[in-house]
């Protein structure tokens, strides 16, 4: 009674569904005055069984499905269950074939940072900026769809190479895509990070420390932003890239310092979208020719799930941070016996916490926004009883846990 | 300069629109009425923008070719195709195809094929458009 009447702070709640963010999920805001003293996150609003789905069907149609688990992401999805397969199956990629999956994975990473940085402009209440980086956009998914036949969900991957060459009449439209990008890099930097309105919103807004980010294990743009090198590119030493020159893409690069602010941010993913299209430049001019797919009958390929008895894992550097795919083939069907699937946004949740305490309310759409997040792929799991959801707490799920050991060693 | 996107502004207001105004320049007062004059060919509708080659539009099937060996069946993604066990043929039911061509590719024979044809909008699902057999 005697801290209910001393309460000084007010519960905010926003989301599941808000317009301030483009994603289904719900903060709690302990809020004083105008400063957040504390968050907190809850998840599970869109889960889509998309993993159970996946072990009704062999891993060729998975390959569809996993495209669809991220509508930005399409090609990471796929390219990551296609490695956890080829893992599980020894299957040997040719070497042309990982060139063409650095081109397609590294188109999408332009794609996606754009579509970000728009979407951050917007945020911030600068709608010309997202229509201008929009439209940039539009030049990224037209040869998305020129080199892959539609312009969002790819089907460019195959189990043991990718589905579509890049031929030589291909290269004109390529180089004028790229070309097109180089010559409005400087203009899209220019607003970016010289704008006063950016700059007024993002610097020292939403700040994630080094050791915040280590000891949160943040992905992708958001923890390198933060001064970590962390980039499973070049950590994973995976495909073509040990070929590529490739870094790791920190703000100090540009600016010298790293502070881990929304700006800082920006500033990597710009960043990467010049890294981005360096690597398609690099991977065009060392590509060998040769096999595009190891093994091009299907049939003989789902022969091959059959047999198979074992698992397997796939990374790969999406946009947004490190995709981990799971497979497991038990020697009886074609079907997998277990799929699991980490999204990056999964690792930038608790990244959130440090980064909103002490912001304002405005800041919560543009500090939220700016880890990229992706609610509807990183949902995995919720637990319904009695047509009642239920939040399984952590001395719940030990007591779970040491239920199921007790069961084994009857 | 400290607001950068200025001259950006001021530049875009002396350039063309970069979006095709497909399928008329304004939103029609009623669409019904629209299609109906585009009919009569009182309106010319704006073309879309051409599809790329190799695009993955309706799915076209030549049924003479067709064996019946079903490999389309086991690797559609989405179940979108049915067969016929009195003719053995197929029948493909386009409001669930996703339009990966996965079964064009599997198909021993070359009987399906990929079109340039994305205008499939309809309101019912089993409608004649939508049905390739």
């Amino acid at each position: 009674m005697a801290e209910a009447t001393t309460k000084t702070t007010y519960q905010i709640p926003i989301g599941p569904i808000h317009p301030a963010l483009k994603e289904p999920v719900m903060f709690e805001f302990e809020i004083s005055g105008e400063r957040i003293v504390d968050v907190d996150v809850s998840l599970g609003h869109i889960h889509r069984t998309v993993e159970w789905t996946g072990m009704q069907r062999n891993p060729i149609q998975i390959l569809y499905l996993a495209e669809r688990i991220c509508g930005i992401c399409s090609y990471c999805h796929p390219i990551a269950f296609a490695r956890a397969v080829e893992h599980a199956c020894d299957i040997e990629v040719p070497e042309r074939a990982w060139y063409l999956r650095v081109i397609q994975g590294e188109l999408e990473r332009i794609c996606s940072h754009m579509l970000w940085a728009g979407v951050a402009a917007h945020e911030i209440g600068f709608d010309t900026v997202l229509y201008l980086t929009w439209q940039m956009r539009e030049k990224a998914l037209d040869l998305t769809e020129y080199l892959t036949g539609n312009r969002v969900t790819k089907a460019i991957t195959m189990i043991g190479g990718v589905r579509r060459d890049i031929t030589k009449d291909m290269l004109p439209k390529i180089h004028e895509t790229l070309n097109y990008f180089k010559d409005n890099f400087e203009k899209l930097r220019h607003i970016f990070l010289d704008d006063k309105t950016i700059k007024m919103r993002s610097q020292g807004c939403g700040i994630l420390t080094y050791d915040d980010a280590l000891k949160l294990c943040a992905v992708g743009p958001t923890t390198r932003a933060s001064g970590v090198k962390k980039d499973s590119r070049v950590d994973q030493a995976y495909f073509a890239y040990p070929d590529l020159d490739i870094d790791y893409m920190t703000p100090d690069k540009l600016t010298g310092e790293v502070n881990g602010d929304v700006y800082d941010r920006i500033i990597v993913r710009l960043l990467e979208v010049k890294q981005s299209i360096d690597l398609i430049e690099q991977c065009i001019d060392k590509m060998p020719s040769g096999e595009i797919v190891s093994e091009p009958k299907i049939p003989k390929l789902l022969a091959t799930f059959k047999k198979t008895s074992g698992e397997g894992i796939g990374k790969h550097e999406a946009p947004r941070g490190e995709v981990f795919h799971y497979v497991k083939f038990n020697g009886e069907s074609e079907k997998p016996y277990t799929w699991k699937v980490r999204a990056p946004t999964y690792n930038n949740i608790l990244p959130w916490i440090p980064m909103l305490k002490d912001e304002q309310i405005a800041d919560i759409p543009i500090v939220a926004a700016s880890t990229d997040p992706c609610m509807s792929c990183t949902n995995r799991v919720a637990i319904i009883h009695n047509k009642k959801r239920t939040i399984l707490d952590k001395e719940e799920l030990h007591r779970f846990s040491v239920e199921k050991t007790r069961r084994l060693m009857k | 300069m400290r607001f950068t996107m200025l001259p950006q502004v001021f530049a875009q207001m002396l350039k063309k629109p970069f979006t095709n105004k497909f399928p008329v320049k304004y939103v029609p007062r009623n669409t019904t009425k629209l299609l109906e004059a585009v009919g009569k060919g009182e309106v010319q509708i704006i073309p879309p923008i051409e599809t790329p080659p190799n695009f993955r539009g309706k799915i076209q099937y030549d049924k003479e070719k067709c064996t019946g060996c079903q490999l389309c069946i086991r690797v559609c993604p989405s179940g979108a195709i049915e067969f016929k066990p009195e003719e053995k043929k197929i029948k493909i039911y386009l409001a669930r195809c996703t339009f990966c061509s996965q079964c064009n590719d599997v198909c021993p024979v070359n009987c399906l094929s990929m079109s340039n044809e994305f205008l499939l909008a309809d309101t019912d699902k089993y409608s004649k458009d939508l049905i390739v057999e």
